[in-house]
């Protein structure tokens, strides 16, 4: 299946051995190796956290590789800035736009490169029949800001071509479009590749990715796990690639599902702000003692399902009941005080303050609530006890309480997280994805305590992007696709193609 | 933890690094700077290093004491991330609101005094509030807002000095404020006709609070949360909208007391000739302090001091007075700088230092 890799030196653009890139605490890419044969579209394919950016980064200049070669058309290069990526015909679009919405499309596209043709005449020359080639359909001195995703997207990809690039980057560009513009895309990639460009794709969206690819490279936890034809697997294997296909026999522990309704939701509703729908028609009821799992590509949804939960986004439709209480237009503060407990998705972003004590961080989410508060005070002594008590039953490695989390590693504030979330008595842990980027040994410490915590009668709420960790936790599991539920499956007879299937869109078949 | 008091003496000591650094680096530029110009560098250094008059440092005290609350007032806004640039146009706000007020005199005596003290809080809280409301509602940065806010202040008070105000002669100011409303000064030293303010006492009390507030609340945790994270202040439920609001009208009110100790202990109203860009040089202040009560009043005797021996410079070395906020504008630049390098260096420390200890526990 590593055809790719053995194929003639000559005609790859792109060659990566061994690439190894190490942030504290956390290995991002180790032993990635593969090989992008030129004038091809070559995808990379793997969950958001497996990868994918950091090796972008490796490859545009960003970020230098702790380990390993980069060669390009053959010969072996150093890439410490994008400067040095540029000069060597790569360019990027990153998924982001940088555009400047109150300038013309030419002046967008020469600002940085006022050497190449000037500002003037030639510089729109060259603009107009690089559009043309293309068939890009772009007005030069149109303002950007009047311009649609689409065509901005193009003003982008035109900004690379024009600086001269004949290996183009591509991270996600489906993600900001709606179909018909991913189409248009598409037709745009593929009138690139006719013309002997080189295009590196990268997306975890499998039925696009077959689509236009030529091959597949697939990264999950770092590195490289195989290169692929499309024509060669299934959307379903392919999934399988990326999440991993070894199932552990699910729980084999008895079930203590209770008929007591913990959490309900219906016909919840959030729409982004634009007015599209991110969520519509989200029912679900979750028992105490359940642990209901969530399983989708990620970008489906799980990230506002958590958020329409916590009181973090308002549903524009729909209730969310927890217990008896009627929680809809409570703030998020109140909704912790009643019992919720989050291990949030970014932990960084969303779980902890990197720059204070952890001590400080026991109080995080729990401000209200002893012991870490008496009344409007902090009750330093109630906290630091409480922090110490965490290290301890969490087993989390660290010098003491007074250390800054930041200090951590990625699987030892995971560990504090979840032990801070389990205090306080809460009906309802939300999980979401609590074993991303952590180390084996914490990760299975994690699954024990979200095991013993269904246990103790709690409700969880699992969102995972690895089928193991679903199918070895969860009592159900509900298939989340652009923002709705399509299936719902037993993990005690479910096989991953079916959730493959279902997580894909790719049917029945 | 045997090794616990090292790690504390080694993080105070870093603590004091960086502003030790700033302040040889804005003296190092400082002098160079002296040296091109053909002026005398000496001089320069004999003047600031002489020991004060009495008188002198009297004055510096008083300065300072002011610049302090001015410095806790930016602080305030600092710690949740907000630059609150508005502090000079709050204070001038809250100086004209007390001396209307008092130079009214509804109430007798001391009551009065309370009274136009309460009222420059409420204003300059109000008015800062605005601010806050905008970036909230509207998305308005607070720096902006805050800037146009200072224009608005001092045209506004301008325009009701000549309103309300009374001729003194040559300009026109509020009214003043009867005798038995003043504020008496306190003699430090004997045979010195001039005293500490009266209200300059404010200004450590003012610490307390802030340092009592900031650490030892639920309200502080969740301002220092919000300012050292939005997204997860968010996440545990903290409505920084509503602390947005909040922590700016504190700040206002805080800005509200600058005015007050020369109010009240000198002025005795308020004209064209009241003190202005206190509010400014809290922010440079607040800076230099890091935020921190202690750090603050050691920062604002240093700028208190600089200002001080400024005038004699002209007199005693034939040097610009001018050098003088030079020097404080690079002691500004240069401690922003030093602070993130201490920063980055600490944090690697203490990330090598965690790594060795896991590892320890491992072997």
């Amino acid at each position: 299946m590593a055809a790719g890799v053995d194929a003639g030196k000559a005609t790859e653009s792109v060659r990566v051995v061994g690439i190894t890139k190490r942030f504290p605490g956390v290995v991002a890419n180790h032993d990635v190796s593969f090989a992008v044969t030129a004038g091809t579209i070559h995808a990379i394919v793997g969950e958001n956290g497996a990868g994918k950016s950091t090796l972008m980064k490796i490859l545009y200049g960003v970020q230098k590789p702790d380990e390993g070669q980069i060669e390009v058309n053959g010969k072996p290069v150093t890439l410490s800035t994008p400067a040095d990526a540029i000069a060597q015909g790569i360019g990027m679009v990153f998924q982001h736009f940088q555009l400047a919405d109150n300038l013309t499309v030419t002046e967008n596209i020469v600002l940085g490169a006022e050497k190449l043709h000037g500002i003037g005449a030639a510089a729109r020359a060259e603009i107009l029949r690089i559009s043309q080639a293309y068939g890009f359909g772009l007005d030069p001195d149109e303002l950007v800001e009047s311009l649609g995703v689409g065509e901005r997207q193009r003003v982008e990809i035109l900004k690379v071509l024009y600086r001269g690039a004949r290996i183009i980057i591509l991270d996600e560009p489906t993600a900001v479009l709606v179909p018909q513009e991913v189409d248009a895309l598409f037709a745009n990639l593929r009138e690139l590749k006719a013309q002997g460009n080189t295009l590196l794709f990268i997306s975890h969206k499998l039925d696009e990715v077959r689509a236009v690819a030529d091959a597949i490279t697939v990264i999950r936890r770092g590195t490289t796990v195989d290169t692929v034809t499309p024509a060669s697997v299934t959307s379903r294997q392919l999934a399988e690639l990326m999440v991993g296909s070894e199932l552990p026999s699910p729980s084999t522990e008895e079930s203590t599902v209770t008929d007591r309704v913990l959490l309900q939701l219906r016909d919840i509703e959030v729409l982004d702000a634009a007015g599209r729908p991110e969520l519509s028609g989200i029912d679900l009821t979750l028992h105490a003692g359940e642990v209901l799992g969530i399983a989708g590509v990620e970008g489906n949804g799980q990230t506002e399902l958590v958020e329409a939960i916590i009181g973090m986004r308002k549903a524009s439709r729909g209730t969310v009941t927890l217990g008896a209480e009627d929680i809809t237009t409570w703030s998020t503060g109140r909704r912790r005080e009643l019992g919720i407990g989050v291990i949030p998705e970014d932990r960084h972003r969303h779980g902890l303050l990197l720059d204070s004590p952890l001590w400080e961080n026991r109080i995080l989410g729990h401000q209200t609530r002893p012991p870490s508060v008496r009344g409007p005070w902090i009750d330093r002594s109630g906290a630091r006890a409480d922090a110490a008590r965490i290290i301890a039953e969490y087993d989390v490695r660290t010098p003491g309480i007074d250390t800054s989390a930041r200090a951590l590693s990625g699987g030892n504030q995971q560990k504090f997280i979840v032990g801070r979330e389990m205090s306080g008595d809460p009906q309802l842990l939300i999980a979401a994805h609590p074993t991303r980027g952590v180390d084996v040994g914490a990760q299975a410490a994690i699954w024990d305590h979200i095991r013993a915590a269904r246990r103790d009668g709690l409700a969880v709420l699992l969102i995972s992007a690895d089928l193991d960790e679903l199918i070895g936790l969860s009592d159900s599991i509900k298939v989340i696709l652009r923002g709705r539920f399509v299936g719902d499956f037993d993990p005690h007879t479910v096989t991953p193609e079916q959730l493959g299937s279902a997580m894909t869109g790719a049917g029945s078949d | 933890m045997a090794q616990r008091p090292t790690n504390l003496a080694r993080r105070a000591g870093l603590g004091l690094i960086a502003p030790a650094l700033a302040l040889v680096i804005a003296a190092a530029l400082s002098s160079l700077l002296l040296v091109s110009t053909g002026d005398d560098v000496g001089g320069f250094w004999t003047t600031l290093t002489t020991k004060p008059e009495n008188r002198n440092i009297v004055n510096i005290l008083n300065y300072g004491l002011v610049l302090y609350l001015s410095g806790i007032a930016a602080a305030i806004g600092f710690r949740m991330n907000l630059f609150n640039i508005g502090v000079e146009g709050q204070y001038r706000i809250g100086a004209f609101v007390a001396a209307v007020v008092a130079g009214e005199a509804w109430l007798p005596g001391k009551a009065n005094i309370v009274l136009a003290v309460l009222a420059a809080m409420v204003a300059a809280g109000l008015w800062a509030g605005i601010a806050g409301l905008l970036r909230v509602t509207r998305g308005v940065s607070e720096v902006i807002s805050t800037i146009m806010l200072n224009a608005i202040a001092g045209l506004l008070v301008g325009y009701f000095v000549q309103k309300v105000g009374v001729s003194t002669g040559v300009s026109r100011s509020t009214k003043a404020i009867p005798e038995e409303s003043w504020v008496g000064g306190i003699k430090l030293f004997d045979g010195v006709p001039t005293q500490l303010f009266g209200l300059a006492l404010l200004a450590p009390v003012v610490g307390v609070v802030y340092y009592v507030v900031l650490n030892k609340t639920r309200f502080g945790f969740n301002l220092r949360a919000s300012g050292a994270s939005e997204t997860a202040a968010v996440a545990s439920g903290v409505d920084v909208k509503r602390m947005i609001i909040v922590s700016m009208v504190f700040s206002g009110v805080i800005a509200g007391l600058i005015g007050m100790p020369t109010l009240f202990g000198s002025a005795h109203n308020y004209g064209s000739s009241f003190q202005t860009g206190i509010g400014f040089a809290g922010i440079a202040v607040a800076l230099l302090g890091r935020n921190h009560p202690i750090g603050i009043a050691f920062a604002a005797l240093v700028f208190s001091f600089l200002q001080d021996r400024a005038g004699l410079l002209n007199i005693l070395a034939g040097i610009s007075p001018e050098i003088v906020a030079v020097t404080q504008g690079i002691i500004v630049l240069a401690v922003v700088i030093a602070y993130e390098i201490v920063r980055r260096y600490r944090a690697n420390l203490e990330r090598a230092h965690v790594a060795q200890q896991v590892e320890e526990v491992r072997a």
